[in-house]
């Protein structure tokens, strides 16, 4: 081809130009920097304003936290230790404060000796969720996570080993009763059994059992009241109680809400919008003052117990709402296909919708619970000494009187931690779970 | 030739109660019927049992009862001696006053964060970004009293404004940032401050006319009118005028002071020599009640303050004897004065209809002007802070719903930018934003009795703490509260399903 301009034009360049790079201000950093901080003089303006922000933040703080003080044992020491070292007039963390309380930061006043015991709970906590957070793991390993609670709540408050075990028994019996009658005497029947029986049992038999049990065989380790919990512990205890046992009762309260059945909806209705329209701290506050009203004369339980079952139903209504949403999201189709495949109406929720409609609604159930675990902080009302009570209790001792941003810097950060990462767990199940239209 | 089976001749058998799926659903329903009955009388049973162990009743006539506590930060009159009743009403005002601050609040940091996140200035997105993710991932709790903290620990006290300390007014001296509270400038009301509302209100009602008339032209004609700039001018202009007019006649109007026991034409210093003390009289918040007292100061005259209801109330209490020195409003007509006061040759000006009072040190703390307490600050910044990255976030989301090419088509169209925004954009992006929004606002509501930690006083505190602590009436109260917070929520929601029944898409 060359040869036909040949007798027309001088030259002819036959081969291509290696590509050169662009100028060095169109490339790399430059380009970056002129591209998403200096594109105009609106922009200049902002990012001019932004590092204002940011220094004037970081020129705030960080000399603060990095001269921080880390070895005294009490504010004045620190103090002192401050003037002697550092010119006068500069600010200094003290984070002594920390490696002196951080045992009662995390553990409260539970013995020290017995550290071991929530931290192999937590252990064991870490290990019952793994299968149900991640697919790759053995299937097999449900089974330890439906026996880890009871392990787990053995080994914090300890006592005698019969008494998790007979509680236990009452879940095996709810099964084993729903197991032989469902194919004799059909499912409603079975399933007004399995929830009526364990009930009765843990009324009358379980407590007795349990006491006859450890006197045959005495298992027990130390026992550990309530009173003496604290700290992250508390807040991890509350937390994660309330999150196992609140989503199945959202669940099964988003299901009656959605029921065509009057009396079941319309109590559903009433449950959620009555636990919905009130704030925590009013409910938590009922658990203190009046559950005694409501319970029978002379019954007396633990305040931890009432908290949990408290802030258990107050996220169930609003896990409930958002399962609802994800219900009525599916399309029609689903439901009527269900139905015409001839599943019964659990058959149909456990195998086709509530698998689509509960993972439509996992951003809104993470929510749910990153604000649950948020909210534990407001037991500190009622008396029970999480960490923000902690703090005032660790202000309130003469050697750290007056002490305040180094412990809301470590409780803020720690629960920023634990929230943070359940959020991006919750779009990486989110993008997981994404099936289609990518 | 058909062949149908006919249903099934044989009568109704029990067995049919559990198999037939027509009966069944009854039998559900009767039983869940019959379970919650039983529930609800069990509780209601121990309650009555437990009461009438503890020998108390179930009645709500402690509202009614001297409540006997002080509240340091009310909206409408309060003394130890009103009632439990006024007591919760008291505390019912400072949580929606709370509530309504901290909506505003949120949603302009929420819009603002949201809108900035989406920003193509990377610092900026990051920045936002941060405080989102910093705030939402924080108990409100900890954010309340860090806020607290900040307010009580690390601002100035108000010994340091004086002169030689290193604290100083913002604002041009206005506003004074201390350990005790934010002090601003307190409004005072005058003559004429009626007129200037009735001609803000009916400028509101003419901007209402003028947008509607501007649309309608526009669907006729096509002529597109300044809807923005006639908005902001009959906002201003009619107000500015009237303001400045009421200022120019009634404002520089002089009227004498009164006092009991003096010689005509005496001037007030002699006077104040010649009393053990001054007992002014004047109407809180009008503006003659604060030239009076700008001129006592100006003359340091010590005095003290006597409140009175109105015009009549001031007159009373000079004839009773519980002040001599007087400052009328501007509506009396100064024959009616009684016959025991004279006019003192010193005078006021009746003042504009609205004037401020700025904050001044004096003593040991600031006097005049408006105190914000360190309670409220602290729990209107937190709350609004915390509550404004939830919302920030429901607004990136309901911007980045909007597909790209509703933006692409509208400039295919020749839209302008901004056009496209306002008319294309923001009505798809609002109806996707304004529901979580609410109920955002909703969790704002019941995150105010956190107000606990701050010791602000709202409902929880008042009716819902001291009052159940005083009286015993737990059950009472809490069920009083809960129902407060109940009827709010029901209230909000019911706006938003309205709203949303309004904005959703008409569909076939």
């Amino acid at each position: 081809m060359s040869d036909t301009h040949a007798q027309t034009v001088s030259f002819v360049r036959e081969s291509m130009i290696p590509q050169s790079e662009p100028p060095a201000g169109n490339r790399g950093a430059v380009l970056w920097m002129r591209e998403n901080l200096f594109s105009g003089w609106f922009n200049i303006i902002t990012t001019l304003i932004s590092l204002y922000v940011i220094w004037w933040a970081l020129s705030h703080t960080m000399p603060w936290a990095l001269r921080g003080i880390w070895d005294a044992s009490s504010l004045s020491e620190c103090r002192e230790i401050r003037d002697a070292t550092l010119p006068e007039g500069t600010s200094a963390a003290c984070w002594a404060v920390l490696t002196d309380r951080w045992q009662q930061l995390m553990f409260g006043f539970y013995p020290r000796e017995l550290y071991w015991r929530p931290v192999l709970s937590l252990i064991i906590f870490l290990a019952a969720i793994a299968p149900v957070l991640f697919p790759h793991t053995p299937r097999k390993a449900l089974a330890l996570t439906a026996v880890s609670p009871f392990v787990m709540f053995w080994l914090l408050w300890g006592g005698s080993v019969w008494f998790p075990v007979s509680v236990a028994l009452g879940f095996v019996l709810g099964w084993a009763a729903w197991r032989a009658l469902a194919p004799l005497a059909g499912t409603l029947i079975a399933s007004i059994v399995a929830a009526a029986l364990p009930i009765i049992y843990w009324l009358y038999t379980a407590g007795p059992l349990a006491r006859e049990l450890e006197q045959a065989v005495s298992l027990s380790i130390e026992y550990v009241p309530s009173q003496d919990f604290g700290g992250f512990m508390l807040s991890f205890i509350i937390g994660i109680a309330g999150i196992i046992l609140s989503l199945p009762l959202g669940i099964l309260l988003a299901l009656g809400r959605q029921s065509d059945l009057f009396i079941i909806n319309k109590i559903s209705v009433g449950f959620i919008e009555i636990i919905r329209g009130v704030p925590l701290i009013v409910w938590l506050f009922t658990a203190s003052l009046l559950l005694n009203y409501f319970l029978p004369p002379g019954t007396n339980f633990d305040l931890m117990l009432r908290v949990i079952i408290m802030v258990t139903l107050f996220a169930a209504a609003y896990i409930a709402e958002v399962v609802r949403g994800g219900l009525a999201a599916l399309p029609k189709g689903q439901y009527e296909g269900a139905d015409s495949l001839g599943l019964s109406y659990w058959q149909s929720m456990r195998l086709i919708i509530l698998p689509q409609a509960l993972k439509i609604s996992i951003p809104g159930i993470v929510n749910t619970f990153i604000g649950l675990f948020k909210d534990t902080t407001l037991v500190v009302f009622i008396g029970l000494l999480d960490p923000i009570g902690l703090s005032n209790a660790i202000r309130a001792s003469t050697a750290w009187n007056g002490i305040y941003w180094e412990l809301f810097v470590f409780i803020g950060l720690l629960f920023f931690t634990c929230c943070f990462s359940m959020s991006r767990y919750s779009l990486y199940l989110e993008k997981k779970l994404q099936r289609g239209h990518k | 030739m058909t062949t149908t089976s006919d249903a099934p001749k044989a009568g109704f058998r029990p067995s049919q109660l559990i198999y037939d799926t027509r009966y069944r659903s009854l039998t559900i329903q009767v039983i869940a019927f019959i379970a919650l009955m039983l529930g609800l009388s069990w509780l209601v049973s121990n309650t009555i049992a437990n009461l009438s162990a503890l020998g108390k009743d179930f009645d709500f006539g402690f509202l009614g009862q001297r409540a006997g506590y002080d509240i340091n930060q009310r909206l409408i009159e309060y003394d130890s001696a009103s009632s439990h009743g006024r007591a919760a009403l008291v505390g019912i005002l400072n949580t929606l006053l709370i509530a309504v601050l901290g909506c505003a609040l949120a949603t302009v940091v929420g819009v603002l964060a949201g809108v900035l996140r989406l920003s193509k200035n990377w610092l900026v997105a990051k920045l936002m970004a941060v405080y989102v993710e910093g705030f939402r991932n924080i108990p409100v709790l900890l954010w309340i009293l860090l806020v607290f903290a900040l307010m009580t620990e690390a601002t100035p006290q108000p010994r340091d404004f004086r002169e030689g300390g290193d604290a100083s007014m913002i604002l041009g001296d206005t506003i004074a940032i201390t350990n005790r509270g934010v002090f601003i400038p307190a409004p005072f009301w005058g003559a004429g401050a009626g007129i200037l509302l009735a001609v803000f209100l009916v400028s509101l009602v003419a901007i209402f006319f003028w947008r509607r008339y501007a649309h309608r032209t526009q669907e006729q004609t096509g002529r597109i009118l300044p809807i923005g700039w006639g908005t902001l001018g009959l906002l201003i202009v009619p107000t500015a005028v009237a303001f400045l007019a009421l200022g120019m006649t009634s404002g520089r109007v002089t009227q004498p002071v009164l006092a009991t026991g003096a010689t005509e034409g005496m001037t007030l210093t002699d006077y104040a020599a010649s009393q053990q003390t001054i007992n002014a009289c004047a109407v809180p918040f009008s503006t003659e009640s604060l030239n009076l007292r700008r001129l006592m100061r100006s003359q340091e005259i010590r005095f003290n303050y006597v409140a009175v209801e109105d015009a009549a109330g001031a007159l009373a209490a000079l004839e009773a004897g519980n002040c001599n020195v007087l400052s009328l409003p501007a509506s009396v007509d100064l024959a009616t004065v009684p016959a025991g006061a004279v006019a003192l040759s010193d005078t006021i000006r009746r003042g504009m209809p609205v004037e401020f009072e700025r904050p001044v040190l004096g003593g040991f703390n600031f006097e005049g002007g408006l105190q914000l307490r360190n309670s409220l600050i602290a729990l209107w910044l937190a709350l609004s802070l915390y509550t404004g990255a939830f919302i920030a976030e429901n607004v990136r989301g309901g911007i980045l719903s909007v597909s790209k090419g509703q933006t692409e088509a509208a400039y295919a169209l020749g839209i302008k930018p901004s056009r496209t925004m306002r008319l294309v954009i923001l009505p798809q992006a609002l109806r996707v934003i304004i529901p979580p929004m609410i109920s955002q606002y909703l969790n704002l509501t019941k995150n105010s009795s956190l107000a606990i930690a701050v010791g602000y006083m709202d409902v929880r505190s008042t009716l819902g703490g001291i009052t159940i602590n005083q009286t015993g009436k737990e059950l009472e109260g809490m069920l009083l509260l809960g129902l407060f917070y109940l009827v709010t929520s029901l209230v909000i929601s019911s706006a938003m399903n309205l709203y949303n029944a309004s904005v959703k898409l008409k569909e076939r």
